[in-house]
């Protein structure tokens, strides 16, 4: 982040951020009749969905596994879905506008090389051992210790997120079209609790593939408007070039992607390609895609062990393609976004807005909705207002189900009530998703009262997520790990990632040992702390393992490489082979990489 | 998704028939009475086209996808 502090000494706000368009209004955007309508229908269709598919949600496996009968597709756009909430869109888009396209590295090389992973090396093993959930893997590889660590750490945090998502989208709406905090909060959880308590999982997983569609409806206008207003690709470069050279945009690279990683200096993050490839590219980016049960829920949802792997991959082709809708408005809005007197809008960080209320001044993350209200009338400004609320509620909806599901399976079935009927289950699935969302309603009153928390809870969630990315791969592809090994990884891999946070939170100067280089900056710490936290976590798995005694290997059959007979798939076209497709992929990531080099 | 319910595919077909229909609507006003939204590249008339291209969408989706049709 440049930080308030450089913005301010760099002369940045009052050379540049005058007056605004909506400047003295309460709100960005003010919505027809049209719009109010398209919002309304999208409600009506969401519930609409939740009691059609409450008479196929009677049983354990169809309320929290949607009765494994997931085509690839929809497994494949609601796997990506899950990751394409309002707040990814906005504050990437914000960072596009603030650090141009490296912010496509999280969309690029921060998730298709694991999702590729997900669906060719590790899904067979997650599906041929119909696990209903990581930890649900966990128990069978390493026993009840490892798994139940991780799922009452992850129905913490997953609950915990759900809430900081449901403030997040009272805040957005309240900024964008000035409604009441109180009244988003509760009309987005009560349809949540309604649509997911009415059809489990199966109502989450159509609600995202919905609000995939809605999000490309409401949302791909605005880069195609944009690009015909800056004369296409080349006449966006032109102009920015133009500002660059005349002093009214930051000087920078802001269209290439790798040239200005050889040093942490070089770059506005203040990031290093080790820091890229490695901690983004596989510490965060695997542990996220492959061991978030969130996301690996929808694929386990699959009908068959082939469109389980298709589902990742196809779900690729759309991830490589978010940028577009994402990336591209937020880089656009620095050579189109104007103030009401013509000149060059320039969007600065919160806390700078914060700091001068009633100056007119608008965030980074409003770039998205300052584009869709510059382009989009009544009616399509409707349809993308809806493409924001869906991806908050799908966003919520889906945490709320992965909650439900780890709390059933993970924590009340084997500690609480042992051998209880499948309906019991499934009625205790229902209550815990009306809890989860209650839950869910106090964490975001808390965050409201105390904005920090949201710091801390999205810090916990990273916490967990790459020990448990060293501890799965190991026991999936080392059958000498043993049970004291994985139980001790994801232990110290933990502590060492709170650790290293907490050295860094007391002693901002750590940084530079945490990210190994005086220039670093917050974003490199992520990665880093992500990248020691995994390495320690295989490394204490290692040698634990090596001196405890390990599991027969028959006692692993289905849940360890060289140890689990693979079933045979039938032949199929060419066009329908996951290979090729997994290739086509590769291709295409290795294009655009180069191509933006 | 077929056959014991109806498919997701059906829902987004019904839901783009609608949005097509309001958003069409709404940029054939537009065109008829010339009164354009205050937006950028109104001449463009957006509404129009993005509206006909949902409700198309959505006609392919909801006839294709519709109850008790296997496919």
């Amino acid at each position: 982040m440049l930080g308030i502090a450089q913005d301010i000494a760099s002369g940045f706000i009052p050379a540049f951020a005058t007056k605004s368009v909506a400047l003295g209004a309460p709100s960005l955007a003010h919505l027809s009749l049209l719009d109010l309508a398209v919002i309304a229908i999208y409600f009506v269709i969401v519930i609409w969905i939740g009691f059609h598919l409450k008479s196929m949600s009677n049983t354990s496996e169809e309320f929290f596994m949607a009765g494994r009968e997931m085509t690839a597709w929809i497994a494949g756009l609601s796997f990506v879905s899950a990751n394409l909430g309002s707040l990814e869109l906005m504050g990437w888009a914000g960072s596009a506008y603030q650090y141009g396209i490296l912010a496509a590295h999280w969309y690029w090389i921060g998730a298709i090389p694991a999702m590729l992973f997900l669906g060719m090396v590790m899904m067979p093993f997650y599906y041929v051992c119909k696990t209903h959930s990581v930890p649900g893997y966990l128990k069978l590889r390493y026993g009840q210790g490892s798994s139940t660590v991780a799922a009452v750490s992850f129905a913490l945090m997953t609950v915990l997120m759900s809430g900081v998502n449901m403030f997040a989208m009272a805040e957005v709406m309240k900024i964008v079209l000035g409604w009441d905090l109180n009244f988003s909060i509760i009309v987005s959880s009560l349809a949540v609790a309604a649509y997911v308590a009415l059809g489990g999982l199966r109502s989450a997983i159509f609600n995202e593939v919905l609000q995939f569609v809605l999000i490309w409806g409401g949302a791909l206008l605005v880069p195609i408007l944009g690009l015909i207003e800056a004369g296409g690709w080349n006449g966006f470069k032109a102009r920015l070039a133009a500002n660059i050279a005349k002093g009214v945009t930051a000087n920078g690279d802001y269209t290439h992607m790798w040239r200005s990683m050889g040093h942490f200096a070089d770059n506005p993050m203040g990031i290093h390609w080790t820091g890229i490839v490695f901690g983004l590219g596989f510490a965060i980016s695997f542990g996220y895609w492959t061991t978030d049960f969130l996301v690996v829920q929808r694929v386990l949802a699959a009908n068959s062990l082939r469109s389980a792997r298709l589902a990742p991959v196809i779900g690729s082709f759309f991830k490589m393609a978010v940028p577009f809708i994402v990336i591209l408005p937020g880089l656009l809005g620095l050579v189109v976004l104007q103030n009401a007197d013509g000149s060059l809008m320039h969007l600065v960080g919160e806390n700078v807005v914060a700091a001068n209320p009633g100056a007119g001044l608008h965030s980074y993350n409003e770039v998205l909705p300052l584009m869709m209200v510059r382009y989009l009338g009544p009616g399509l400004l409707g349809l993308g207002i809806t493409a924001l609320i869906a991806g908050f509620m799908s966003g919520m909806a889906g945490n709320v189900s992965a909650f439900t599901a780890i709390f059933t399976y993970d924590i009340y079935q084997p500690h609480i009530v042992k051998n209880a009927p499948d309906e019991h289950y499934v009625l205790v699935g229902r209550i815990v998703t009306v809890l989860g969302v209650v839950i869910s309603i106090g964490a975001a009153y808390a965050v409201m009262r105390a904005a920090g928390i949201m710091d801390y809870v999205q810090a916990l969630f990273s916490f967990f997520i790459s020990p448990l990315l060293g501890v799965v791969l190991l026991g999936m592809f080392w059958k000498r790990a043993t049970k004291a090994g994985g139980f001790w990884g994801l232990l110290i891999g933990t502590l060492t990632s709170i650790g290293l946070w907490a050295w860094v939170k007391a002693d901002p100067s750590a940084l530079r040992y945490v990210a190994i280089s005086p220039d670093a900056k917050d974003m490199a710490e992520n990665m880093y702390r992500a990248l020691w936290s995994v390495s320690t976590s295989v490394g204490v798995n290692v040698i634990v393992s090596l001196f405890t005694k390990p599991r027969p290997l028959s006692e692993l059959a289905g849940v360890v490489y060289g140890a689990t007979p693979l079933p045979k798939e039938e032949p199929v076209p060419f066009y329908k082979n996951e290979w090729f497709w997994t290739a086509i992929a590769i291709v295409i990531f290795l294009a655009l990489n180069i191509y933006f080099w | 998704m077929h056959g014991s319910g109806i498919s997701i595919w059906f829902f987004i077909g019904v839901l783009l028939i609608i949005y097509g229909a309001l958003i069409l609507g709404y940029g054939i006003f537009e065109l008829v009475t010339g009164q354009t939204a205050n937006v950028i590249l109104a001449n463009l008339h957006a509404p129009l086209w993005w509206g006909a291209l949902l409700l198309a969408l959505g006609l392919f989706y909801g006839v294709r996808f519709r109850p008790g049709r296997n496919g």
